[in-house]
């Protein structure tokens, strides 16, 4: 079996309100420095030994993440 | 504008997706007009006797992942793309607009609204000039639609902005009531552009966040909406009576 970790976050340069949201309301519980926070998605993927990687990169590119407003990062649990 | 009559033979399909929940909305529009419709499920590749199809909108498939993300893969939009490729025309309204980003079919994207909001209230949309076959108004006319979304927030990039202007394919702007504003900062989502509609090079393709099916019986007039939904359908009935 192989495992995945994948992450989807918005593409740099593209405003992401919910990030900014929660990067706010930190500072107002007073942490001071805060620089950026963007919030994403993880997806775990478990599968047979047959998936390739190049299958798994095609699956975030088809349809787990959307190319148009959305980079991914594809990590192998070894 | 005259509906019916002549045209009663029109039939629109209203594909259904798990999780759609205005196509009762739009077949009582459609019915109120005096045009056929029938509903297509999701499952089936099935269009037979429809001269044009309408996605509605909804949550299909609860949004999971992203709005449309999931329904774009229903076995109905292999038939859609099919359909769309021999100049058939399509309409996809709220959720609909976004399956058909997803599919590609249209480019871009729509993301969560700007202020994280689900918007509900009635918008000004300014006509802009493009190749759309849903609508033959003048360009500059001011219409009002209700909008209904959590994720209405068009996105693309410079580029395809660039591309959507020079080629007709920016229908609709949000803009003020009178007509003036039509850009980023009238935009409730906080559109690209101020963009709440576009369409293919084509033109048989057109996606909007605004609901056309809810400003159609006149019933909510008294809360400031009009009748205005029902150019679009009209619109299409007529085009495609000319080509026949």
């Amino acid at each position: 079996m192989r495992r995945f970790q994948i992450h989807v976050t918005g593409k740099q340069g593209i405003f992401d309100p919910a990030g900014e949201a929660a990067e706010n309301a930190l500072a107002n519980l007073g942490y001071a420095g805060l620089q950026s926070l963007r919030i994403g998605k993880y997806i775990e993927l478990e599968c047979s030994d047959d998936i390739s990687s190049g299958q798994v990169k095609e699956m975030c590119e088809r349809l787990l993440a959307n190319p148009v407003i959305e980079d991914f990062r594809i990590d192998e649990v070894v | 504008m005259a509906v019916g009559g002549a045209s009663s033979g029109f039939c629109f399909g209203i594909v259904v997706f798990p999780g759609s929940n205005c196509e009762q909305d739009v077949a009582g529009a459609l019915a109120w007009l005096g045009y056929r419709y029938r509903y297509v499920w999701h499952q089936s590749g099935d269009l037979e006797g429809c001269d044009a199809l309408i996605l509605p909108g909804g949550f299909s498939y609860g949004d999971y992942l992203r709005a449309g993300a999931i329904a774009r893969f229903s076995p109905v939009m292999e038939a859609v793309r099919t359909w769309v490729a021999a100049g058939g025309p399509v309409l996809g309204i709220c959720n609909g607009f976004q399956i058909l980003t997803e599919a590609g079919l249209l480019p871009g994207a729509l993301r969560h609204n700007l202020n994280l909001k689900f918007l509900c209230r009635p918008v000004s949309l300014l006509v802009e000039k493009s190749v759309c076959q849903w609508l033959d108004l003048p360009v500059g006319t001011v219409l009002t639609l209700p909008i209904n979304h959590f994720s209405g927030n068009y996105y693309c990039d410079d580029l395809m902005l660039g591309r959507l202007e020079a080629k007709g394919q920016v229908v609709l702007r949000y803009c003020q009531p009178d007509g003036s504003e039509a850009r980023q900062a009238s935009a409730p989502n906080g559109s690209v552009d101020g963009i709440a509609g576009i369409t293919n090079e084509r033109g048989n393709v057109f996606g909007l966040m605004p609901h056309p099916e809810r400003g159609v019986e006149g019933i909510t007039v008294g809360s400031g909406l009009g009748t205005d939904g029902r150019y679009f359908f009209s619109a299409i009935v007529k085009r495609m009576a000319g080509r026949a």
